[in-house]
């Protein structure tokens, strides 16, 4: 019940994310989300796509530095305080959230959250036992 | 490595390399009084030396009257361009070198036939220590030309017998069709593009099962023991250092035995002193500094001390491998690209050797040095290890303090790191080029 999602290291100067999503694009993949954590020289690009094993094939061959990361991703209705209630149950117990990003496809009225925890395994459970809803590649 | 070495180093000339130190120096005095007498009749700067210094010929009676003549620095060659250095009249030479300086002109190397065949037999002892026979199919991406590389591994390969491929530099993916289809059992090249190679088979849709290669020698730039890791691991062979500068020869004044722990310096041709690069005092075997080499079989442009501005050591001593020829150490640095960092002497090679203390880098770098309100300022790129998957920044700035902290405790001087992707760092097919000084 993992989501796949890939990271490719990038130096932080410009052309280099047209690069990325040209060599994609010209082959067809299709993003489904894409985020950017940046530094001052350098950012790790993050993204997920139709085809992933395809992405990370492309992305492996024009020589990119990337990697394949599963990150637990939830749907939760689109109101107020719905993303406070999942962070609210991580931290309760004790699981450190490394990063996360959320998204709301127009034509439905839930929100995508997708993170990155220090205890996947834990997380899960919790989630589950609560009743959220968790994604899998498909639903995206 | 606990892997199995793959060569069989063997001695291709016992009779030279594995004299007594008496019999050896006997042979040196001997050969050294000629060729001061040859140098002191037929080169103008030679007898010029000489008689500033008061010396005829018959001042030198053995190997401990070297350190009484003068030495002989690359600008000496320079100023005689391009033919002053001949000992030879030009019709005796059958081949002509040349180096490019960064700055001005270019250092001749004119090579009679004699010299080319002691070239020959330095660079087939040389061979032989990375197991090259008959049998062997020797691969040589050294560039051809100018450059002794090529020729030089080229005429090693051939003296010996093996089949030889030259294949020259450049064009990476035909190197590798050609050292996979035709079953090259050794690999001659600068190790930093062996490297590359390398770590170019997979990106080119090959496997390195279906290579023969076992061994090379690797030479024309300083590399450490890190690198031979890394070298050794890429393409499941025993990777050998080989020396030498077109001054003195070509590669093959020197090379590492399967020992791996120093080069045996091919003395009865080329005599190897340690000096202290300030005062030029000889200093004893097991100190560091200055390499210097007189040539004493060579007829065409013999030289006397040269300076080549390599930092090392010599040892001496019988060898576990049955030589007993002097061993040098790896080249440390040079005496002339050391660069002074607020005040701190840095060489390249002490860089790069913390850099391959950190996993998750490349042995991809390059060192630049700015000087930023009048403060020193160094940088240095180095591409992430291709195979590294980074999701998280702190994978990256943990990987990226950890290599600003080695270099610090080797050198003593902070310098700023920035990891770049793999690839980024610009290939050289030749020398490497490490170090990019702007401070003017």
């Amino acid at each position: 019940m993992l989501v796949k999602q890939l990271s490719v290291f990038m130096e932080n100067r410009p052309g280099r994310l047209y690069k990325l999503t040209h060599a994609l694009g010209k082959e067809g993949i299709d993003f489904v989300t894409l985020s950017i954590a940046d530094t001052k020289d350098f950012g790790i690009v993050r993204f997920i796509a139709r085809d992933n094993e395809r992405a990370y094939e492309i992305l492996k061959n024009e020589g990119f530095t990337v990697g394949i990361t599963e990150l637990i991703g939830v749907e939760v209705a689109d109101r107020p305080n719905a993303l406070a209630e999942v962070v609210s149950l991580m931290e309760e117990s004790d699981i450190n959230i490394e990063y996360l990003y959320s998204f709301v496809l127009t034509n439905h009225n839930s929100a995508k959250i997708l993170m990155r925890v220090n205890d996947t395994e834990r997380a899960v459970d919790l989630l589950t036992k609560k009743g959220i809803k968790l994604l899998s590649e498909k639903i995206l | 490595m606990t892997r199995k070495s793959k060569v069989k180093d063997y001695i291709y000339q016992p009779e030279y390399e594995c004299l007594s130190r008496s019999e050896m120096e006997a042979l040196q005095s001997e050969r050294l009084k000629k060729t001061v007498k040859l140098v002191y009749e037929n080169c103008a700067p030679y007898r010029a030396k000489m008689d500033a210094a008061k010396l005829t010929p018959a001042d030198i009676k053995s190997v401990a009257d070297l350190h009484k003549l003068p030495f002989t620095v690359k600008h000496d060659l320079r100023e005689a361009y391009p033919f002053g250095f001949y000992s030879a009249p030009q019709r005796d030479m059958v081949e002509i070198h040349a180096s490019s300086g960064t700055t001005g002109k270019l250092t001749v190397v004119g090579y009679t036939q004699n010299d080319i065949d002691v070239w020959s037999e330095v660079a087939a002892r040389s061979l032989a220590m990375t197991g090259v026979t008959k049998d062997s199919i020797v691969h040589v991406a050294y560039g051809y030309g100018l450059f002794t590389g090529g020729l030089g591994a080229h005429y090693g390969a051939q003296k010996i017998g093996a089949s030889t491929v030259p294949a020259s530099a450049g064009n990476t993916i035909r190197q590798l069709t050609l050292l996979r289809d035709f079953g090259a059992t050794h690999l001659c090249c600068t190790p930093s593009y062996a490297i590359f190679l390398g770590t170019e088979i997979q990106k080119a849709g090959m496997n390195i099962d279906d290579f023969s290669l076992v061994g090379g020698a690797f030479g024309a730039e300083p590399w450490t023991y890190q690198m031979r890791d890394e070298l050794e691991r890429l393409l499941h062979i025993d990777a050998l250092d080989i020396y030498g500068l077109s001054e003195i020869s070509g590669p093959g004044v020197a090379m590492e035995c399967m020992e791996k722990s120093g080069s045996h310096v091919q003395e009865d041709h080329f005599i190897p002193e340690i000096i202290d690069p300030v005062t030029l005092e000889p200093l004893p075997f097991g100190s560091e500094g200055e390499l210097v080499f007189t040539t004493i079989t060579k007829t065409g442009q013999p030289l006397i001390r040269y300076r080549t501005r390599d930092l090392c050591t010599l040892t001496a001593g019988r060898c576990a491998c049955g030589r007993t020829t002097v061993k040098m150490s790896k080249v440390k640095g040079r005496s002339d690209d050391m660069l002074i960092i607020r005040g701190v002497n840095v060489f390249p090679s002490q860089i790069e050797a913390a850099i391959m203390n950190v996993s998750g880098v490349s042995p991809h770098y390059m060192i630049y040095v700015d000087r930023i309100n009048n403060l020193d300022v160094m940088e240095i790129d180095i591409e992430l290890a291709g195979d590294l998957a980074p999701d998280k920044v702190s994978d990256v700035e943990s990987i990226k303090k950890k290599v600003e902290t080695e270099v610090n405790s080797y050198i003593g001087v902070s310098a700023k790191i920035k990891l770049c992707e793999s690839g980024s760092i610009q290939r050289s097919e030749g020398k490497a080029v490490r170090v990019i000084d702007r401070r003017g």
